[in-house]
């Protein structure tokens, strides 16, 4: 049990995927324009992650042993169908949750968080409850920083930035002070 | 020679103009967490220099036969053929580096740089202009990982490729070789070229108005 709320802390705060690992950066950088559209891109890429996590899980134990060298592209494929197919599902089942999440579903199947979240549970060799927790804790800290990123932005759009600052400059700038204050999470290490 | 010409102005466009990180900043993903040391930012621009300029003459040469409802997936597939291929080929060669890159070596795959190269460019063009677009795409990218690394390890570790440069009493900024370093590196660096590309016009354009009144 224990383990399990260090993977979901660590995943969450210390090993953040945007401002740790850099990974969904297209996304980070795109997206986080409004606060409610990168909420519910957050959202949308919980969802995708905890599918990931699942087909991962599947592939690595009944599939890739065999095969080991397919590793990219049976997670490629079998993820961008999975999300593909619950994609449809939605539209049929519930209309207002395809509303709210549909538009991010295929956008978010190439991002290369949810390529990262499959390797990077495969190569710690996380069994099924492991690498759903890490999914979930990984969605909210992509969340979470997507939408620190979203608020700080729409105050620095009123902020007297130099013109020549304006647009991705300044943008990777905030990133990296927003990040500099995630690594002071990584004093809960000592601390446990 | 006309034609020259347009293979060298294709190639020259990937490398300066259009530099895919510099002007376009694509292909962040897998950039930014490797560029800690200057030989690390070689190793992964080489990686993607080969995937590119490879898949590039897979998907110019197959284009005709690529039906255009599955071309993305399709795409997606040759492009993972092709970073398995590398993934393998370092691990053999070069443990050590490989085992720094890490997980970031398959995340290739997920580098938009490449796949945008392939809807843009290699399905509508020859190969031979596919390869001259990829090589100029390819190379622009391996200059902003190197300049990236360059900058992380001089300033975070006072080295550039493991020697020593000023000496025991330089204090290193570890800042740079941690995550944020690579944040404030690419929005600085981004800022140098926003800045260099404005002196450029302005200054074409007092050549054109001294030339106007020239005549």
């Amino acid at each position: 049990m224990n383990d399990l709320v260090w993977i979901f802390v660590s995943a969450l705060l210390i090993n953040n995927f945007v401002l740790a690992y850099f990974l969904g950066l297209c996304p980070f950088l795109g997206v986080s324009g409004r606060l409610e559209t990168s909420f519910r891109l957050g959202l949308a890429t919980i969802f995708v992650m905890l599918i990931t996590a699942l087909c991962a899980w599947f592939l690595n134990t009944y599939v890739l042993i065999h095969a080991p060298y397919l590793r990219l592209i049976s997670f490629i494929v079998v993820i961008a169908s999975t999300v593909q197919f619950i994609e449809m599902l939605i539209k049929k089942l519930s209309p207002t949750l395809f509303k709210a999440l549909g538009i991010f579903l295929p956008l978010i199947t190439t991002n290369c968080a949810i390529l990262g979240l499959a390797i990077f549970s495969t190569n710690k060799g996380y069994g099924l409850a492991q690498g759903m927790i890490y999914a979930l804790g990984a969605g909210l800290g992509f969340t979470l920083a997507l939408v620190l990123m979203a608020g700080l932005r729409e105050e620095s759009e009123t902020a007297p930035v130099p013109r020549l600052m304006r647009g991705t400059a300044i943008n990777l700038i905030i990133a990296g002070i927003l990040s500099m204050a995630f690594m002071g999470f990584a004093g809960l290490f000592s601390a446990a | 020679m006309p034609k020259q010409a347009d293979a060298y102005q294709e190639f020259i466009k990937g490398l300066w103009r259009d530099n895919p990180v510099f002007v376009q900043v694509l292909g962040m993903c897998p950039m930014l967490a490797v560029t800690n040391s200057a030989i690390n930012a070689l190793a992964m621009g080489g990686a993607t220099f080969f995937v590119l300029v490879a898949s590039s003459i897979l998907v110019s040469s197959l284009k005709q036969w690529i039906p255009k409802q599955v071309r993305i997936s399709t795409y997606i597939i040759i492009i993972a053929t092709f970073v398995t291929v590398t993934d393998f080929t370092l691990e053999a060669l070069v443990p050590e580096i490989h085992k720094e890159l890490g997980a970031f070596i398959p995340l290739i795959v997920a580098n938009c740089m490449i796949l945008g190269r392939q809807e843009a460019f290699a399905s509508r063009n020859s190969v031979r202009m596919a390869v001259v677009d990829a090589l100029g795409m390819a190379s622009g990218f391996l200059f902003a990982l190197f300049a990236l690394g360059s900058v992380r390890e001089i300033l975070g570790e006072g080295k550039f490729f493991g020697v020593d440069l000023f000496g025991p009493s330089y204090e290193p900024w570890v800042i740079m070789i941690l995550p944020p370093g690579g944040f404030l590196t690419l929005g600085l660096l981004l800022l140098f070229f926003s800045w260099v590309r404005e002196r450029k016009e302005k200054l074409a354009e007092r050549l054109a108005e001294t030339e106007g009144e020239l005549s």
